[in-house]
C-alpha cells in the first residue's frame, strides 16, 4: 500500500540504479528515501486530522484529570505559612509540646503574615488545612492570629493561653508531619485510616469509617444495576432485532424517548410512583393486595436507587445489545433446530454466545456510568442508597476539602481502570461492540 | 438674542446629556442567590428599586448559591472572577473569608446607619455581622407536622415530640447532615439551648446526641434539597418534616399545604451577602450593598417572604405580605411568640467540628 502510494507520487520505479547499485526513482532519488518521505507526509496528514481532537482531549480531559490527581497529594499550606516554625521543629523529638524557640518562630511566622496583602495571607488557608486533621484547629489559628500582634515573650505561655490546642502535642505532631509539600494524608483519610501518636497508620474509630464501605456499596449497587439492565434489556433487544425494521424503529423510539427526557424529570417521576403514598403503593392498597399499614418502602433506600438508575441506564444496555443481535442471521437458529437442538439448547449454544460482545459492551457502559452517578442516588437513595460519588460531590461543593475529594476520585478512577483491565483480560475488549 | 440664548441652552443641555451618558455606561451586575421564592423576594425588594434609581444598571440573577463556595474558589484560582455579589450562609462565608477570596467589610463605613442614626454595627442583630459577611435575613430551621397524622386532641407541640415515636408515630423527614439534627437530639434529651454547643464539643455529648437519634432512626427519611421537605409532607410520606421556615410558609400559606409549624427549638441562622475579591464592578457593588441593606429595604423583603430582617430597626417596619395581605409579623422567626426557645446556630462551632461530625453522621446514616 505504502509502496504503491509512494510510487504513484514519486514517479514509476524504473530499473535504473545509482552508482552504488541502489534502486532510484525516475528523478534520481534513492527509492528508500522517497518512500520515507512519502510515509512521513502521510503520517503528518493523519496527525493534522486527528490533531484538533487530540488537543481537545489533552486540554479538557487529560489535563484536568492530571490536575485533580495532583491535588490529592499537593500540600502547600503548612510549608507556605510556617517556614520558620518548621525549621525550629526540626529539633523537636515529638514528645510533649515544643519549647520556647518553636513558639517564638511561630510568633514570627504569624506576625509576618499580618503584613502581607490580604489575598496573599497564608494563615487562613493554614487553619482550614489543619482543621481537616484535627477539629477546632481553624478557630485556634484565627483566634490566635487576631491577637498575635500583642503577644510578648515568653510566647509559649501566650499561645497556650490563646487557645487550648497549642498545648496539645497532637497539633504539633500534625504540623511537623504535614509540613512537607507533598502529603499522603488525603489517601490515608480516604481509606478510613489515620495517624496515631507514633506516626503509624491505623484504622479510624469505627464510628468515623465511611469511605471504604461506601466504595464497597457503590460497587455492589453498580453491579446490581448492571445486572438489572441486562435482565430487562436483553429480551427487549432480542424482540427489537426480530421485528421488521419499521416496527423496530417505532419501538426503538419508545426506548429512546425516556433517554431524551430530562434526568431530573425522570427521577421526580419515580418519586411520584414509588413513595409510600405513591401511585404503586396506592394501587396495591386499592386492589387489596396489601393493607394500608403494609405499604412497601420502594424509595429513599437502595431499592429506590436501583429502580431509578436501572430505568435511566437501560438504553445504554439495549442499544449495544440490539446492534449486535441485528447482525446475527436468524438462519443460525433455524439450522441449529433443524440439526435437532431444542429451542433452549439452540439459544444457549448458538445464539447467546454471539451476543456476548453486546453484553460486554453494554455491561461495561452501564457499570462505569453508574459507578460515578450521583444526582439520582442523592434524590432517591435516602440513607442506604447513596454512593461514593455523593461524598465526592459533597467534598467538592460544600466542605471544600478538594484534596480528599481528589483522593477519593483518583481511587475511583484507578478502581475503574483496574476493573476494565480485568475485564479485558477475561473477555477481551476487542470483542466489544458498541453498535 | 432669544434664539442665541436658546441655542446656548440647547447645546448645554445636549452636553449635559452627553456627559451624563458618558459617566453612566450601561453595567450589568451578576448577583448570585438561592433561586425560587427567595430570589424573587430579593428581586422585588432590592434589585428593582435599585435599577429604577440607577437606570444604567442591569442586575442579572444567578441561582448558584448552593455551590457558591466551590465556584468562588474556582473563579478566584482561575483569576477570572465574574460574580459581583453572592448570597451565602455565614459558615461558608467564614471559610471564604479565611481563604481571602471575598472582601472584608468595614461595617460602619460601608453600610447605611439606621434612620435614628444608630451605626450599622449596633443596628444589625448581635453577632450576625461577620468579618466579610453582611446579613440580610434571619431564617430558621423548624419542625413542621401534618395535623391529619395525629388525633385532634393529641397534636405535637415540641421538639421532644419529634423523638417520641410512641405517642406520635409516623415517619420523620430530616436533613441529611448533622447540623440541626444533633442540636435537636440534645435539646430533646434535656440540654438547655444555651449549653448545646458546649455539650456537643465533648465526645460524650456527641455520643449522647447520636444515642438520642438512634431512638428514631428507623422512622427517618433523609432529605437533601430544601424543596424536598415540604414535598414529603404534602405527599403524606411523613408525619414530621424539618425545613426552612420560609419554604414552609410558602407551602402552607401560598400553596395551601396542610401543615403546622412548631416554633419550639427553632434553629436560627443568618443568611447574607459577601463580595468576591477582584470582582468586575467593585465600586458599584458597594453602592448596591449600601442601598440594599438599609433599614427600609430589609423590612421590604419581609413583605415577600417570611424571613426576618437582620436589622433591629427594620423590625418595626415589617408589614403585610405584598400579595396575600396577611400580617407578616407573626410569621417571622424573630416574632416574640415564636422566639421563645430558639437555638442560635453556632457557625464557629460548625466550621471547627463540621468535618468530623459529618463523617460521624454519614457513618451513622450508613449503618
Amino acid at each position: 500500500m505504502a509502496i504503491q502510494h509512494a510510487t504513484s507520487e514519486e514517479g514509476a520505479i524504473g530499473t535504473a540504479t545509482d552508482s552504488r547499485g541502489r534502486l532510484v526513482t525516475s528523478d534520481g532519488t534513492p527509492l528508500r528515501r522517497a518512500l520515507e518521505r512519502a510515509n512521513r507526509r502521510r503520517k503528518l496528514t493523519a496527525l493534522a486530522l486527528v490533531g484538533p481532537l487530540l488537543a481537545f482531549i489533552l486540554i479538557f480531559f487529560a489535563f484536568p484529570i492530571a490536575q485533580m490527581m495532583w491535588r490529592s497529594v499537593d500540600n502547600p499550606q503548612i510549608v507556605n505559612a510556617l517556614p520558620e516554625t518548621l525549621n525550629a521543629l526540626e529539633e523537636w523529638d515529638g514528645q510533649g509540646i515544643p519549647d520556647e524557640p518553636v513558639f517564638a518562630a511561630l510568633h514570627a511566622d504569624m506576625v509576618a503574615d499580618l503584613d502581607r496583602p490580604r489575598r496573599e495571607q497564608k494563615i487562613g488557608p493554614l487553619g482550614i488545612r489543619l482543621n481537616y486533621e484535627i477539629s477546632a484547629a481553624r478557630s485556634a489559628i484565627s483566634r490566635t492570629s487576631r491577637a498575635v500582634a500583642d503577644f510578648d515573650a515568653p510566647y509559649k505561655e501566650a499561645f497556650t493561653d490563646a487557645h487550648r490546642l497549642w498545648g496539645q502535642p497532637e497539633l504539633w505532631r500534625i504540623i511537623k508531619r504535614e509540613g512537607r509539600p507533598l502529603t499522603a494524608s488525603y489517601y490515608v483519610a480516604a481509606l478510613d485510616r489515620e495517624y496515631d501518636a507514633e506516626g503509624n497508620i491505623v484504622k479510624r474509630p469505627e464510628n468515623r469509617q465511611i469511605y471504604v464501605s461506601l466504595f464497597g456499596r457503590t460497587l455492589a449497587l453498580s453491579l446490581a444495576i448492571t445486572f438489572m439492565t441486562f435482565v430487562l434489556g436483553f429480551p427487549i433487544a432480542y424482540y427489537l432485532s426480530t421485528l421488521p425494521m419499521r416496527y423496530a424503529n417505532l419501538l426503538m423510539i419508545a426506548v429512546l424517548l425516556p433517554f431524551w427526557t430530562s434526568l431530573l424529570v425522570r427521577t421526580s417521576a419515580w418519586i411520584v410512583l414509588l413513595q409510600q403514598q405513591g401511585v404503586i403503593n396506592n394501587a396495591l392498597v386499592g386492589m387489596g393486595f396489601i393493607g394500608d399499614d403494609g405499604r412497601f418502602s420502594l424509595i429513599y433506600n437502595q431499592t429506590g436507587t436501583i429502580i431509578a438508575m436501572t430505568h435511566i441506564l437501560l438504553p445504554f444496555m439495549v442499544l449495544p445489545l440490539y446492534s449486535v443481535m441485528r447482525t446475527i442471521p436468524p438462519s443460525y437458529m433455524r439450522a441449529a433446530k433443524s440439526l435437532g437442538a431444542r429451542p433452549w439448547t439452540a439459544f444457549r449454544r448458538v445464539y447467546f454466545p454471539q451476543t456476548l460482545p453486546g453484553i460486554g459492551a453494554g455491561g461495561v457502559l452501564v457499570f462505569i456510568i453508574s459507578i460515578g452517578y450521583y444526582i439520582t442516588p442523592a434524590l432517591v437513595g435516602g440513607q442506604s442508597g447513596r454512593m461514593i460519588s455523593n461524598e465526592i460531590a459533597r467534598h467538592i461543593q460544600q466542605s471544600l476539602n478538594w484534596g480528599l475529594a481528589a483522593a477519593l476520585g483518583s481511587m475511583l478512577l484507578v478502581g475503574v481502570l483496574i476493573l476494565y483491565w480485568l475485564f479485558n483480560r477475561l473477555v477481551g475488549t476487542d470483542s466489544l461492540k458498541f453498535g | 438674542m432669544s434664539s442665541k440664548l436658546k441655542l446656548i441652552g440647547l447645546s448645554s443641555a445636549v452636553s449635559v446629556i452627553a456627559l451624563s451618558a458618558a459617566a453612566q455606561d450601561p453595567v450589568s451586575l451578576t448577583i448570585v442567590s438561592w433561586g425560587g421564592a427567595y430570589t424573587a423576594s430579593q428581586q422585588r425588594a432590592y434589585h428593582e428599586p435599585f435599577m429604577e434609581a440607577n437606570p444604567h444598571v442591569t442586575i442579572i440573577n444567578d441561582d448558584g448559591s448552593a455551590n457558591a463556595l466551590a465556584s468562588l474558589r474556582a473563579q478566584s484560582q482561575a483569576g477570572n472572577v465574574t460574580w459581583d455579589l453572592v448570597d451565602m450562609l455565614p459558615s461558608d462565608a467564614q471559610l471564604a473569608c479565611d481563604e481571602g477570596i471575598i472582601l472584608q467589610i468595614d461595617h460602619d463605613e460601608m453600610l447605611a446607619a439606621a434612620p435614628d442614626g444608630t451605626p450599622a454595627s449596633e443596628d444589625f442583630l448581635p453577632g450576625s455581622l461577620g468579618e466579610c459577611f453582611i446579613p440580610q435575613i434571619v431564617y430558621s430551621t423548624v419542625l413542621t407536622f401534618r395535623p391529619g397524622a395525629f388525633p385532634d386532641d393529641a397534636q405535637p407541640s415540641s421538639i421532644e415530640d419529634l423523638f417520641d415515636t410512641e405517642n406520635f408515630p409516623g415517619r420523620r423527614a430530616l436533613q441529611d447532615r448533622p447540623g440541626t439534627n444533633l442540636e435537636w437530639a440534645l435539646y430533646a434529651d434535656g440540654v438547655d439551648p444555651d449549653e448545646i454547643y458546649e455539650v456537643l464539643a465533648t465526645p460524650e455529648g456527641v455520643d449522647r446526641a447520636f444515642a438520642k437519634l438512634d431512638t428514631i432512626k428507623d422512622d427517618i427519611i433523609f432529605w437533601t434539597e430544601g424543596a424536598q421537605a415540604p414535598q414529603l409532607l404534602a405527599d403524606g410520606e411523613v408525619a414530621f418534616a424539618t425545613g426552612y421556615n420560609g419554604r414552609m410558609f410558602d407551602a402552607i400559606e401560598v400553596e395551601g399545604m396542610e401543615a403546622a409549624i412548631i416554633w419550639d427549638g427553632q434553629v436560627v441562622e443568618w443568611d447574607g451577602w459577601v463580595v468576591p475579591a477582584d470582582g468586575p464592578n467593585e465600586e458599584l457593588v458597594m453602592e448596591y450593598l449600601y442601598f440594599a441593606t438599609d433599614t427600609q429595604r430589609l423590612a421590604d423583603q419581609a413583605s415577600y417572604i417570611s424571613y426576618g430582617p437582620a436589622r433591629a430597626s427594620s423590625a418595626a417596619l415589617v408589614g403585610e405580605h405584598a400579595d396575600l395581605g396577611i400580617d407578616m409579623n407573626e410569621h417571622m422567626p424573630t416574632a416574640p411568640e415564636n422566639y421563645f426557645a430558639p437555638i442560635v446556630l453556632d457557625n464557629d462551632f460548625w466550621v471547627d467540628y463540621g468535618d468530623e461530625l459529618r463523617e460521624r453522621f454519614a457513618n451513622w446514616m450508613l449503618q
